[in-house]
This record gives structure tokens, C-alpha cells and sequence, in this order.
């Protein structure tokens, strides 16, 4: 009788205590990131408040808020779009050529040495760019205005220095390089081998296996790739602040020696001399900086997201 | 009979020869591609001497004409299919060649300019009372040290645990929101954390705050995305599989991930961390406004401002003062010592990685 009138011993999964300590942890972890960008949004807000509510002819240039910060939000955008132009085909050879091409024990070094490359500081770059970078282009905008002028991208007159736009552009380019290609590599390697060794098997040759196998498993991840290397260049600052030889306004001409300047490299510029007022309109212009890059990374994610299924790692 | 009698027929059938209707296999030889793309590239160089010597031009008339040489012969040879992929390998070999040259270029440029301070005063003076000669970068090595020190400290931890309830424990909203926001976050330009950093300390401490521990906090906020995105990919990749079998065996959720998933996945962790580091120890930006700079030696990053060795590269070359050679030699050096810090940093995790990955199959 009183073991029939017991209640019923329901099997409650255990609690442990570790797994309690480390879920709430690992939970916390993900919770302070979130207070920490609502920090960043909100400090930069407050910050920036007085510039956008001081009047028009006290910001520095005298054409208000929007006129000090549109030529530096074009500049930003020029420079990286050209960055991205020419480093997002560069890195996806690069990838394909250590995943596929070279010698396996060549192949091994060259990772190596691309992980290495992806980590140089940023002001180094900066240093390249103006001892070498710069003068070995020079001779190119020369011919490039000589012969290419009509187009207005080229249409000088040729900076004698290099110090120009595209310079400023094609060193980002270097800089991204790694990012974007390390990545790709990563993803490219991974591509399932028993595909490959399918689609080898049926006798693709290695560029119809490429594309079947390869490039549609590793496509998510060579635009992630290209989305943090462009958020690089978006922000780039040192580098940029170094060689391009910035005089404000906006123009498509990209071998002459003035220049758009972009927000990141104008606020290094300007932020260890400025007090007051100057210190909250670099806020600003940061904080469009924020909105742009989020805008962009946005974007990048809506586009990975819809690939997802394809990719790796599930 | 008639077995055998059909067969004796058969030759006279067959009257038209085999290798009529069987596709034939010729393919180069194995050296005939490189050799066709050098007899292309020399043409490309003769004709960029013929009209007047310009390196950029140079190089697209050499990948085009090797190219070509290659695509055409391989054609004629090996049909479309081949052609079209010894066509691929030459771009890709190109574009490989070719995205090498500036980064060699680096490479050579600061160690041949680096090379000439990298001596025993460098590592051990200070820019205290130095004009001109001399000086050296002690005091910013030092800083580096201490504020990435202090930066990894804060980052690591909450990086780790963030990818790992990400991966592990993570679902519906939470988990949403806090891959997006990382993803965000991973696009913060360097110097909007600085700038928040600033914002930060200085409603606290008022305009014109700077310490070693606003860059510290400054170079958190880029290096805790970084730590998550690379770590929560890693262990995204340890097959289900395992952990499946861990829990079949009894072994608790919190037991699992430290014993099974994190020691499957320690290779690519300790890279992911190391990347992290090394990214940011050679951020500039944020601590150009957050830290500043000073010629004399601060280890303490509560109080005032430090001296950092991308941040005194960058003054050494910008404003060199005069004469300028010294302080611009003197940059050069700390770009080489700063390159060098991070290649003992990527190769010590390629070191511990190599000893701590687990076997795997292919």
C-alpha cells in the first residue's frame, strides 16, 4: 500500500552545477557584447550631439555638418571600392593557387607566410606606401594621363609624388590581400574531397572540378572574406593618413594629387591637435563611419546568409 | 563453328582502322606549358623594350601573350577542355606571381631600411632627452607589451565564452542578436574604437584624458569580435558526431565541450586567439587618441599617457624634427621590430597548434 501511494519518481533531467557555471558564463559573455556595442553607439552619440546641434558656420569649414563630413564619406568609399576591385579577384587566385595549384610542400610555406602578411600592422603598410609604393607608380600615371585622359579617371594632372587616390587605393588593396585570401583558403580547402575526387573521377580536368566542386562550396565564404576586408579598408586609417595627399572636395580623379580625404585617416589627422567643439565634429564624422561600415556589414551578412545552407561547417 | 567463323570475319568488317573512331589522348609534355609561357613572356618584355620600357605595361603583355601561347598550343593539341583549364592555371599562377610583388616588396623595403638602427640602443634607451642621433624605442616596446597584455586579458576570456554559447548553447533570439551584433562589431573601424574609448573615459575624467587603459579598452572592442567570429568557426567544425558520442556515454554537457569539443578544436583556437593579437598589436589608430604619446617610460596604463611602438613609428616618421634622418631611421626600425613581434607571435601559434591539433583523417 504506501508503496503504491509513494508518488510517482519522475526522472528530472540533473542539474549540474558545472553546466549551470558555464552556461550562465558563456551567456553573460554573449550578453556584455551586446552592452558593449550600445556603449559604443551611445558614448559616440553624446559625444557627437553638440556637433549636430551647433550652428553651421562654427563647424571647421564653415559649410555646416553635412558639408564637412560628405567629401570625407566619399573619399572613404572611393578608396575602398577601388581596394576591393582590385583585391577580391587577386585573393581568390592566390587562394585557388595554394589549395590547387602549387606543390603540396610549396604550398605549406605559402600559407604560411599569406597568415603572416595578414597581420602587418597597418602603419607598416603606410610606411611601404610612401617609400615604395608611391614613386613606382608615378611613371604609370604619367603614361596613364598621356594616353588614358579621357577617361575621367585618369584625367590628371598626374601627381608627381604618387600620392594620389589610387595609390592610396591599390595599398589597401595589398593590405586586404591576405584577409580576403586567407579566408578563401580556408574555405576553398575544405571543399568535401570526395566531391573533388567525384568530379575527378568522372574526368573533369582541375579548372571543371574547380568549378563544380569548389567554387560554389567556398562562394559564402570568399564573399565573408571580402566583406571583412572591406570593412578594413572602410576603416582604415594610418595607412591612408600616410600617403594620401588629401585636399578636401570630390573628384573622380584618381591620379592627381588632390584628393578627397577619407573620415577614418581625417579624424587621425586632426584628433591629437583638436579641443572642443573640433573634437566633437570628428565624433561625428566617426560616428558616420559607424553607420556606413554597419551598413555595408549588413548588407555582406544578408548576402552570406542567403548562401548558408551551402557552406561549411553544418 | 560459326563462333569461330564470325570471328575470322570480323577484321574484314572492321575494315576502317580503330584509331578513326576512339578519341585520341595526346597531351603535352610536362614541361611544354612553363616553357611556352616563358617564350610568350619574352615576347611581352621585347615588346614593352620596343615601346619604350614601363614596368606595369610590361606585365600585362607578358600574362597575355603567355597566356595566349599556352591556350593556343594546348588547343590545337589537347582540344578545349584542356586548353580551357591549362588557361585557368596560367591566370591563376599569374595573379598568384603577380599579388607576391608587393608583398615581397615589403617585406625588402622595411628590412632594408629597418636593418640600419636594429641595434643594442635601440632596445634599451628611451626618447628621454634625445634630439637628433641616438634614442631608441624601450619605451614603447614596453607599452606595447603592457596594453596588449591587458588587451588580451580582457578579450580572450569573453571572446572564447562568447563563440562557445554561440556554438554550444546559444538559441532563437539571444543567439541571433548576438551573432549579428558580433558580425557588427567585427566591422568597427579601428578608430571608431578609439574614439569610443574616448567618449567613454572622457565623460568620466573629463576632455583630454589619456591612458593606458582607454587603449586597452579601445583595442578590446576589436579584438573580442575577432576572437569570437574565428573561434566560433572552429568550433563549428568539430563534427556533431563527437559530441553526439560524448552524450551517449553519459558525459555532461559542460564536460563534453572542455574535453571533447574544445581539445578537437585547439589547433584552430589557438590560431584564431593568436591572429586576434597580433592583429591588434599593431593597431595604430586607437591609440594615437586614446594613449598618445610620450619620450619617457610609463609601465603604469592608469596613469597618463604611454608611449606605443606603432604610434612612436608613426610620429618618428611624421614628425621627424630635425635632422630628419635619424628620427626617420629610427621608424624604419620600429616598423621591423613591430613586423618581427608579430611573426614570433604567428609562429609560436603555429608551434603550439602543431603539438596540441589532434589527428585527423584527411
Amino acid at each position: 500500500m504506501t508503496i503504491t501511494s509513494a508518488p510517482p519518481e519522475t526522472p528530472r533531467p540533473k542539474r549540474r552545477v558545472g553546466d549551470r557555471v558555464f552556461a550562465g558564463s558563456t551567456t553573460g559573455a554573449g550578453i556584455l557584447i551586446l552592452l558593449v556595442l550600445a556603449g559604443v553607439a551611445g558614448f559616440l552619440m553624446a559625444e557627437a550631439w553638440p556637433a549636430v546641434t551647433a550652428p553651421a558656420d562654427q563647424i571647421p569649414g564653415g559649410d555646416g555638418l553635412t558639408g564637412y563630413i560628405a567629401p570625407l564619406i566619399f573619399g572613404t568609399l572611393l578608396a575602398a571600392v577601388i581596394a576591393l576591385i582590385v583585391a577580391t579577384p587577386l585573393a581568390v587566385a592566390i587562394a585557388l593557387y595554394i589549395t590547387y595549384y602549387a606543390p603540396r610542400r610549396l604550398a605549406m610555406a605559402m600559407g604560411y607566410v599569406i597568415d603572416l602578411l595578414a597581420a602587418i600592422p597597418s602603419v607598416v603598410y603606410g610606411f611601404w606606401g610612401i617609400a615604395t609604393l608611391a614613386p613606382a607608380l608615378v611613371p604609370f600615371y604619367v603614361w596613364a594621363e598621356e594616353h588614358l585622359g579621357f577617361i575621367p579617371l585618369f584625367a590628371g594632372p598626374a601627381s608627381a609624388t604618387g600620392r594620389t587616390m589610387l595609390t592610396a587605393g591599390v595599398m589597401l588593396a595589398v593590405m586586404i590581400l591576405p584577409i580576403i585570401s586567407a579566408i578563401s583558403r580556408e574555405v576553398f580547402s575544405q571543399a568535401p574531397a570526395l566531391h573533388r575526387e567525384a568530379a575527378l573521377a568522372l574526368g573533369a580536368t582541375r579548372w571543371e572540378m574547380i568549378k563544380m566542386a569548389v567554387l560554389p562550396y567556398g562562394k559564402s565564404g570568399v564573399i565573408g572574406g571580402a566583406m571583412l576586408g572591406l570593412g578594413r579598408a572602410l576603416g582604415e586609417t594610418l595607412a591612408i593618413a600616410i600617403v594620401l595627399s588629401a585636399s578636401g572636395g570630390i573628384t573622380f580623379n584618381l591620379i592627381s594629387s588632390s584628393n578627397p580625404s577619407t573620415i577614418a585617416a581625417n579624424i587621425a589627422l586632426q584628433f591629437p591637435e583638436s579641443t572642443g567643439l573640433d573634437v566633437n565634429t570628428l565624433i561625428a564624422s566617426g560616428l558616420a563611419l559607424f553607420v556606413i561600415t554597419l551598413a555595408v556589414n549588413m548588407v555582406a551578412r544578408w548576402i552570406v546568409n542567403r548562401r548558408a545552407d551551402f557552406s561549411g561547417a553544418n | 563453328m560459326t563462333v569461330t567463323g564470325t570471328q575470322s570475319a570480323t577484321p574484314g568488317t572492321d575494315a576502317p582502322p580503330p584509331h578513326g573512331l576512339v578519341r585520341q589522348h595526346r597531351s603535352l609534355p610536362r614541361l611544354a606549358p612553363a616553357g611556352l609561357f616563358g617564350l610568350g613572356a619574352v615576347a611581352g618584355i621585347l615588346i614593352s623594350l620596343l615601346t619604350g620600357f614601363n614596368p606595369v605595361l610590361a606585365v600585362v603583355y607578358t600574362v597575355v601573350l603567355g597566356t595566349l601561347a599556352v591556350y593556343v598550343v594546348a588547343r590545337s593539341v589537347e582540344g578545349t577542355r584542356k586548353a580551357f583549364d591549362r588557361f585557368v592555371t596560367c591566370i591563376v599562377t599569374s595573379a598568384f606571381a603577380l599579388a607576391m610583388v608587393p608583398l615581397v616588396s615589403l617585406v625588402w623595403t622595411v628590412l632594408s631600411r629597418g636593418l640600419k638602427r636594429l641595434d643594442g640602443e635601440f632596445f634599451n634607451s628611451s626618447m628621454l632627452g634625445i634630439v637628433g642621433e641616438g634614442g631608441g624605442a624601450y619605451h614603447a616596446i614596453l607599452g606595447t607589451l603592457i596594453i596588449t597584455g591587458l588587451t588580451a586579458v580582457i578579450s580572450v576570456p569573453i571572446g572564447l565564452l562568447t563563440a562557445i554559447y554561440l556554438v554550444e548553447y546559444g538559441t532563437g533570439r539571444l543567439k541571433k542578436a548576438i551573432t549579428f551584433l558580433v558580425d557588427v562589431m567585427t566591422g568597427i573601424p579601428s578608430i571608431v574604437a578609439g574614439l569610443f574609448a574616448f567618449a567613454l573615459f572622457a565623460i568620466f575624467f573629463g576632455p583630454g584624458i589619456r591612458l593606458g587603459i582607454m587603449g586597452a579598452v579601445a583595442l578590446s572592442v576589436l579584438m573580442i569580435p575577432v576572437v569570437v567570429r574565428s573561434s566560433e568557426e572552429v568550433l563549428k567544425l568539430v563534427p556533431n558526431e563527437l559530441r553526439e558520442a560524448a552524450y551517449a556515454l553519459g558525459v555532461p554537457k559542460w564536460r563534453t565541450i572542455i574535453k571533447v569539443v574544445i581539445p578537437t578544436a585547439i589547433a584552430g583556437l589557438a590560431t584564431a586567439v593568436t591572429l586576434a593579437v597580433a592583429r591588434v598589436i599593431g593597431e595604430t589608430a586607437p591609440l594615437l587618441i586614446t594613449v598618445g604619446i610620450i619620450n619617457g617610460t610609463n609601465v603604469d596604463p592608469f596613469d597618463g599617457r604611454m608611449a606605443t611602438l606603432p604610434v612612436f613609428a608613426y610620429y618618428q616618421l611624421t614628425q621627424p624634427g630635425f635632422p630628419p634622418e635619424y628620427a626617420i631611421d629610427r621608424a624604419w626600425t620600429a616598423a621591423l621590430v613591430l613586423i618581427a613581434l608579430v611573426m614570433a607571435l604567428n609562429i609560436a601559434a603555429r608551434l603550439i597548434s602543431r603539438f596540441f591539433a589532434p589527428k585527423t583523417g584527411r
